[in-house]
């Protein structure tokens, strides 16, 4: 009797969410799928999806630039992470702050704040002209682009490794120092090993917006180059060309699962990535 | 080696904060350019109020934010409590995986899928200028939602369960025992899911983008057509301001958390650190 | 505790009723929803006149009724066009140019005007009236109100950019290799695919496929030499330096000019682009009348003067041409100004307006757009960090797997 009232109140409890996730999660994207697989009079064809051929290069550009965004994040945010967990608690909770605020403050701030430094008549530039060397010819190149993901998105890989560095008992790196590991070895054996979670959740949190992103491209790359975010906005807000635009979503998306689970290889336990 | 890592840590912090601070410096300049500093001034500033459009745009930013982190923290909690109560280990899986979703797809693919549900819904209805405050409501409710349960569902699993039998048993309704027992609970997850969820949807900028109405402009859809134009240094104004809001915002959140901290004991802390996990 | 849940259904259930209220509130004062180019009004900056809260003004004293303008702005044709068709958001005016008013016309999501209501009418100039400058389909009604007009030019940075180029006053300049990464084209297709069209020689509007197709060779062949496709953000990278060579509209160049002293403008010999950028109303406009009231207003003599002293682009009414403060200030802003937007230099070379493209042409031009955007110039040294990462993750994965399988086999042996 009482275990029924109960399970009544869990049905009514659950409804809202299951009817919400249904119509504003799952809707959505079946109205992806649809019009990824459908003309413009309504009729289901695979040209969508076939024209995205001529799309390739874009896939391979986007994948290589959030690759190599991600694999530098990963190279300089590991280290600064553990640099971070060595310091005194007093100096952690203040670098804490220092690394909460980039991540607060609006992308669009801190994207457009990085081209006005480094624009070739920005301050950096006139700065090199004034002792004499050439103006700096940097925004509306590749690099300019990988640089800005990396600018931008750093602070999210840092964030998960840091986390995952603090928490590490003490005691493993006291017990793998008895058993005769120098530090490099306990770094390599001992703390490597027990960050992955970490690592995992920041790889995926630099790769997944990276690849997506066309705000960046927009501004430090000029608009030369189109990556897959590029692409999509476009077909939504300057052609309306929906058919074309959600059938790469729908590839875009189906990367970013395989992406996932590759990375997912990597960490040993079964862990959910929390964010 | 000490000195290394010190040496190492400031480099990568000088050169994140670099591009922060010649915002927050140029918006005194005086000359209106980037190549010079040439006088301090606080001319952008009353230029950046001079128009009522960013006040306009952070007075909705920050409606928009309150309501969908209200309406997410509701559904998320009553989501979390029907997953963590449910017997079936199916419908939990579904459950958590459909609630993933919005948190593993791109932005982007949330704001256009959301933008194709909102103008095929208005194609089949025939209905006109659908987008506005109710479609940002939607969407940033949407992409709330995961975070919320995130953080309350792990609370759920810590509490006590005998807690809930003995006032099923003492003759509370399920109702007064969601309230009563589970709820107080849960609140630090609800808190810090509210919290999460009204930064985020402050910040959002990309599903907004896709969902949006001239109606209904939030502060980074404002950043975002002032940074698509000429821009004037009233928009380096408005990024110090903001930049200013944030920090001492997380200052006050910091120090909060450091007197909470203080206060319970040893055993106490490690019953949280472990929490935690 | 229980309090505390309260209070926040309590704030759910009180925001969106405060929301409600406050739009209830404002039920009597209508909102127009204005939509046009971007920095295409005099918007109150530096000490000049706030036109969309002088019409606010002007129209509570004249009836007593609450007006307030939504003004949001787009950057290309294209994107206005897009964000309408979506059906997403509904605007009372509109200001597109002539070949995107021909196809809205056409596609009938323009509707008719009333010329009773817009007295100032007969103060636009007689060359602009019917269909002398842009056709507007076969009905005899008129669907738009000129609002300013102009001609596209290359604005040049005379420190950077050597004085025989420019004095070549051809498209070339935008292809001449001493200029790499100092160049910028439209972030629109017509536009851009428009000074390829020019430079070649070819008709914009009767161009054969081939020929669009040879411009685009051309596009993607100045794609590594340009900084960047841009629309307005060209104000601010042209006026700093950063870039040196860009194609844009006359008027624009004034403004920039303001800003940087540098600056010079021509129109290519070959032929260029002449627009009008002309207020329509949209159908499912809500406020007909009200919306008519602003296009007339913004045909006041005032108000026009002080639209074409803020954005400097040519103006086609009557009063703003003779207006003598107007003159003045012009003259002021460059020596040649009238001349480049009125006078010799802007009949000197040949110009020709763009007019809406034939259904297979606007997907054809679309198409070759995508080609051209899609088109990479990317060096080789990302490929090599590609390949070396892939290289490496593959490695890693191989170790991982090997190890796993070791650490496997070591425990099932151990317990024997």
């Amino acid at each position: 009797m009482m275990k029924n009232k109960r399970s009544a109140f869990e049905r009514v409890a659950s409804s809202p969410y299951i009817v919400w996730s249904a119509i504003f999660i799952i809707a959505p994207l079946l109205f992806v799928a649809y019009f990824a697989f459908t003309d413009r009079d309504g009729n289901f064809t695979f040209e969508n999806i076939l024209s995205l051929s001529s799309y390739s290069e874009t896939f391979i550009m986007s994948l290589g630039f959030s690759l190599i965004a991600t694999t530098v994040c990963l190279l300089i945010g590991y280290p600064l992470a553990y640099c971070m967990s060595r310091t005194s608690e007093r100096t952690r909770s203040i670098l804490m702050v220092l690394l909460m605020l980039p991540m607060w403050i609006s992308l669009l701030i801190r994207t457009y704040s990085l081209m006005a430094l480094l624009d070739n008549g920005g301050l950096v530039s006139s700065f090199l002209v004034s002792i004499g060397l050439p103006k700096l010819t940097f925004i509306g190149t590749d690099a300019a682009v990988i640089l800005g993901m990396i600018y931008d998105f750093l602070p999210y890989m840092v964030l998960p490794i840091y986390t995952s560095l603090i928490k590490i008992d003490r005691r493993y790196l006291e017990a793998s120092a008895d058993l005769g590991c120098n530090s490099m070895q306990t770094l390599l054996k001992v703390i490597l090993p027990l960050t992955t979670p970490g690592v995992v959740s920041g790889v995926t949190m630099v790769f997944v917006p990276s690849i997506s992103t066309f705000y960046i491209s927009q501004k430090l790359g000029g608009g030369s180059f189109d990556l897959i975010g590029d692409t999509i906005e476009r077909q939504f807000q300057n052609q309306v060309t929906y058919h074309t635009g959600a059938a790469v979503s729908l590839v875009m998306m189906i990367l970013i699962l395989i992406s996932l689970a590759i990375m997912n290889k990597f960490s040993d336990n079964e862990e959910e990535i929390i964010v | 080696m000490k000195f290394l890592s010190r040496f190492y840590i400031f480099i990568v912090f000088a050169i994140l904060y670099a591009p922060i601070l010649v915002v927050v410096l140029f918006s005194f300049n005086a000359s209106g350019n980037l190549s010079s500093f040439s006088g301090f001034t606080f001319y952008w500033y009353k230029d950046l109020f001079r128009s009522g459009e960013a006040i306009e745009a952070l007075k909705n930013s920050l409606v928009l934010a309150l309501c969908s982190s209200a309406l997410a923290t509701v559904l998320g909690t009553l989501a979390s409590f029907s997953i963590a109560h449910s017997k079936s280990k199916t419908y939990q899986t579904i459950m958590k995986s459909v609630t993933n979703i919005p948190m593993m797809n791109p932005d982007i693919v949330t704001g256009v899928s959301m933008m194709l549900l909102f103008v095929g819904v208005a194609l089949i209805f025939k209905l006109n200028n659908v987008l506005g405050f109710w479609t940002m409501l939607i969407a940033h409710t949407t992409f709330n939602l995961p975070y919320v349960i995130l953080s309350i569902l792990p609370k759920f699993k810590q509490m006590d369960k005998h807690l809930i039998e003995a006032a099923l048993d003492l003759g509370c309704t399920p109702t007064q025992t969601f309230f009563k027992i589970e709820v107080p609970a849960i609140m630090p997850g609800i808190i810090s899911g509210l919290m999460m969820s009204f930064t985020l949807s402050l910040d959002d900028f990309v599903i907004s983008h896709f969902v949006s109405s001239p109606d209904f402009k939030t502060l980074p859809l404002y950043i975002y057509n002032q940074t698509a134009h000429e821009v004037k240094f009233s928009m380096y104004a408005l990024c110090t301001l903001m930049i200013f809001t944030i920090l001492i915002l997380l200052i006050a959140v910091n120090l909060a958390g450091a007197k909470r901290d203080k206060k319970p004991t040893a055993k106490q802390r490690r019953v949280k650190g472990g929490a935690a996990k | 505790m229980k309090r505390y849940f309260s209070i926040l259904l309590i704030a759910l259930v009180l925001i969106p009723t405060c929301l409600t209220l406050a739009s209830c509130d404002s039920e009597e004062t209508t909102t127009l929803y204005v939509y046009n180019w971007g920095e295409y009004i005099s918007d109150g900056s530096e000490g000049t006149l706030d036109t969309n809260k002088a019409f606010e003004e002007y129209y509570y004293k004249k009836t007593g009724k609450k007006v307030t303008v939504n003004y949001s702005t787009f950057s290309s044709n294209e994107s206005m066009y897009a964000k309408i068709e979506s059906g997403s958001a509904v605007y009372d005016v509109i200001i597109p140019s002539d070949y995107m008013i021909e196809r809205m016309v056409k596609e009938d999501m323009l509707e008719p005007l009333d010329l009773e209501k817009i007295p100032n009418y007969k103060y636009i100039d007689e060359k602009f009236k019917g269909d002398n400058v842009y056709y507007e389909g076969d009905s005899d009604e008129t669907y738009s109100i000129p609002y300013f007009y102009g001609m596209i030019g290359v604005i040049y940075n005379t420190s950077i950019v050597s004085e025989e180029d420019a004095a070549l006053e051809s498209w070339s300049l935008m292809w001449n290799e001493n200029y790499t990464r100092d160049i910028l084209q439209f972030n629109n297709s017509r536009d851009a695919f428009g000074t390829a069209l020019y430079w070649l020689g070819y008709d914009v509007n009767e161009a054969t496929e081939e020929q669009w197709r040879e411009a685009r060779d051309l596009l993607i062949e100045q794609k590594t030499l340009v900084q960047g496709y841009v629309m307005d953000e060209i104000f601010n990278k042209m006026s700093s330096g950063s870039a040196a060579i860009a194609a844009y509209y006359a008027g624009d160049f004034m403004s920039m000019y303001g800003d940087n002293e540098d600056l010079a403008f021509y129109y290519p010999k070959e032929g260029t682009n002449s627009y009008i950028d002309a207020m329509c109303i949209p159908k499912g406009s809500k406020n007909y009348d009200l919306a008519h009231e602003y296009i007339n207003f913004m045909c006041e003599e005032e108000i026009a003067v002080a639209n074409a002293e803020y954005t400097y682009y040519a103006s086609p009414l009557t009063t703003v041409v003779n207006n003598e403060d107007y003159i003045e200030t012009m003259s002021e802003v460059h020596p040649d100004a009238l001349e480049i937007l009125y006078g010799e230099k802007a009949s000197s070379v040949p110009s020709q307006a763009y007019l809406n493209l034939s259904p297979d042409k606007l997907v054809l031009l679309n198409n070759l757009w995508e080609e051209l955007k899609v088109e990479n110039t990317i060096g080789n040294g990302i490929y090599i960090c590609c390949g070396v990462i892939l290289a490496v993750i593959i490695i890693l994965t191989v170790v991982q797997t090997v190890k796993k399988r070791k650490r496997a086999k070591y425990y099932t042996e151990q317990p024997k």
